[in-house]
C-alpha cells in the first residue's frame, strides 16, 4: 500500500469513527486529535477501524505518537510493506 | 412515557419499532421519542406481546401517560407463531390475542445494566470489533443474533450488515426529527436550564487532590500490550471504576437528594458526561458500575459514549444516575470545578493526565498524574467527607490490579 492509498483509507476510518467531524479539510500534517477534537475512545475506535478494514492491528504502545494523518498511513504503508 | 431525566416534563413520540402482536422480550427498543436533549430509544422492562399501541407518532405526551398497552403471559407469546401458520387468521387486533391476560402498561423503568444485558465480554465469548459494535447500534441490530465470520468467530461490520439486510429492522419513524442546529440549541437550553437550577439550589463546595498515576497507567500498558484494539482498556474506564468503587467509601456522594431528604443509592450508576463535537454535553448512566469489570465497564463506556454521539440515547441511558463525572481527556484543563447535575449530590471531575514534578522519598521526578475533583453538596456532605472520597479515589488507582 503506497501512503496515498493508506492517507484515503485513514480518511475513511476516520469518516466512519467520527461522522461529525470534518474529515475532508483535514491536512496531512495537522495534529489530528486537536483538528477533529478526538478523544481517546475516538481514537481507539479508528485503530479499530484500521484494524477491520486494512487488518493492521497497531499496537497501543505506537497509538500515542502518530499525531498526524500523515504519521498513521506511513505507519500503515510501513506495516504493509515489511509483512 | 418515561422520565429520562429530572427536568424531563414531556416528550414526542417519533415512532414506534413495534407492530401489533409483536412479541417483546425484556430490554427490546420498542419506541423512539424526541426530548429537548435527544432522541431516545425506549426499551420495555416487562415482556409480552404488544396488544395496543396508544400515541400516534408526531405527538408530545406527558411524563408518566401510557404509550402502549403489554399483553403479559407466555400463551398470548405464541399467537405471532398462530398467525404465521394460519395465513387466513384475522390481524393481530383479534381480542383473545390482547386479553388472554391482564393487559399491562409498558413499563418504563429503566432497563439492567448495559454491559449485563450483554451477555458477551471481550474476555468470553464472540469478538465484537468495536466498529461492528457502532454499526450494530446505527442499524439497531441485535449483536446477540449475529453470527460472526471473522477470526474466531469475531462480529465484523460485514455481519452487522448482513444482519441487518435480512432482518425487519428498524421501523420508520413517521414523525420528522430535528434539525442538527435545533437539537444543538435545545439541548443547550436543557443544560443550561439543568445547570442553572443547580447553581441555584444546590450548596456547592469543591475540593481537590492530585493523583500519581504511574502504576495505574504502567498496569494499563501491560494490559493492553498483546490485545487486540477490541478488548483495549482506556484509562477513562480506571478512572471510571475507581469512581464508582470509592463512593462505597464515602456514600454521601452517591444518590438524590429530593424533596428535602437525601436519598442514597444501593449501587452506583454512574452518569458519564459526554461532550458532542456539535456542542453541548449529556450525561448517560453505565447502570451498576461498581459491579462491572473492567471490561464490561468499557464496553458499556463505548456503548453509551456511541450513543450520546449519535444523539440518539436509550431509556436506561438517562433514567437514574447517582453520582456523575466529567473526564476532559488528553485535550482538556488541567482540572475542572464540577457542577451536579440535580437531583444529584456530588460530581467528580477529572483534568487531563500530564507529566508533573512528583516529590517521591525526597527526590522529585517526572510522573504521569492528573488533578481529580470533587463537587459536592453541602445539605448532605462537606469537606471532610468529601476529602475521604478522593482519597479512596487516589488508594484505589493505586491499586490498578483490584479494579
Amino acid at each position: 500500500m503506497t501512503t496515498a492509498s493508506a492517507r484515503q483509507l485513514v480518511r475513511r476510518c476516520l469518516a466512519e469513527i467520527a461522522p461529525d467531524a470534518d474529515v475532508s479539510g483535514l491536512a496531512p500534517d495537522t495534529p489530528l486529535r486537536q483538528a477533529l477534537d478526538l478523544d481517546s475512545m475516538d481514537v481507539l475506535n479508528l485503530v479499530a477501524a484500521i484494524a477491520d478494514d486494512a487488518g493492521i492491528e497497531i499496537p497501543d504502545r505506537d497509538v500515542g505518537g502518530l499525531k498526524t494523518l500523515d504519521d498513521v498511513a506511513e505507519y500503515i504503508a510501513h506495516v504493509e510493506v515489511t509483512r | 412515557m418515561p422520565s429520562l431525566g429530572a427536568d424531563m416534563v414531556d416528550g414526542r413520540l417519533l415512532g414506534w419499532h413495534v407492530r401489533l402482536g409483536d412479541v417483546v422480550k425484556r430490554g427490546d427498543i420498542v419506541a423512539t421519542v424526541d426530548t429537548e436533549k435527544a432522541e431516545i430509544d425506549i426499551e420495555t422492562f416487562e415482556p409480552g406481546v404488544v396488544a395496543q399501541l396508544l400515541v400516534e407518532p408526531g405527538t408530545k405526551v406527558p411524563v408518566g401517560a401510557v404509550l402502549a398497552i403489554l399483553s403479559a403471559d407466555g400463551a398470548a407469546a405464541d399467537a405471532p407463531r398462530q398467525e404465521v401458520v394460519e395465513p387466513e387468521a384475522e390481524p393481530l387486533s383479534k381480542p383473545e390475542l390482547v386479553t388472554a391476560s391482564q393487559p399491562e402498561p409498558v413499563a418504563a423503568h429503566p432497563s439492567k445494566p448495559v454491559a449485563a444485558a450483554e451477555p458477551r465480554s471481550p474476555d468470553g465469548g464472540p469478538r465484537v470489533s468495536p466498529l461492528a459494535r457502532r454499526v450494530a447500534a446505527d442499524l439497531g441490530v441485535d449483536l446477540t443474533a449475529v453470527r460472526g465470520s471473522g477470526p474466531r468467530g469475531a462480529i465484523t461490520r460485514v455481519d452487522v450488515e448482513r444482519a441487518a439486510a435480512t432482518s425487519p429492522g428498524r421501523v420508520a419513524d413517521a414523525a420528522s426529527h430535528r434539525s442538527a442546529s435545533d437539537r444543538s440549541a435545545s439541548l443547550r437550553e436543557a443544560v443550561g436550564a439543568l445547570m442553572a437550577r443547580s447553581k441555584r439550589e444546590i450548596p456547592h463546595y469543591h475540593l481537590a487532590r492530585d493523583i500519581d498515576l504511574t502504576v495505574a497507567l504502567g498496569w494499563l500498558e501491560e494490559h493492553n500490550r498483546d490485545r487486540p484494539p477490541a478488548q483495549r482498556v482506556l484509562a477513562a474506564a480506571l478512572l471510571l471504576k475507581a469512581a464508582a468503587l470509592s463512593a462505597h467509601d464515602v456514600p454521601e456522594v452517591n444518590g438524590a437528594f429530593q424533596d428535602g431528604t437525601f436519598r442514597p443509592a444501593a449501587r452506583v450508576n454512574l452518569g458519564v458526561a459526554v461532550s458532542l463535537r456539535t456542542g453541548g454535553v449529556i450525561a448517560p448512566a453505565i447502570l451498576g458500575a461498581d459491579e462491572l469489570t473492567l471490561a464490561e465497564l468499557m464496553q458499556a463506556l463505548h456503548e453509551v459514549t456511541a450513543r450520546a454521539r449519535r444523539g440518539v440515547l436509550r431509556g436506561s441511558d438517562l433514567a437514574g444516575a447517582t453520582l456523575t463525572v466529567t473526564s476532559l481527556g488528553e485535550q482538556g484543563a488541567d482540572l475542572v470545578h464540577g457542577v451536579i447535575f440535580p437531583p444529584q449530590v456530588a460530581l467528580v471531575g477529572f483534568g487531563r493526565i500530564v507529566q508533573r514534578p512528583w516529590a517521591v522519598d525526597g527526590m522529585v521526578g517526572a510522573r504521569p498524574a492528573i488533578t481529580a475533583t470533587l463537587a459536592g453538596d453541602h445539605r448532605v456532605s462537606e469537606g471532610h467527607r468529601g476529602s475521604l472520597y478522593l482519597a479512596s479515589l487516589d488508594h484505589h488507582l493505586q491499586e490498578p490490579d483490584q479494579l
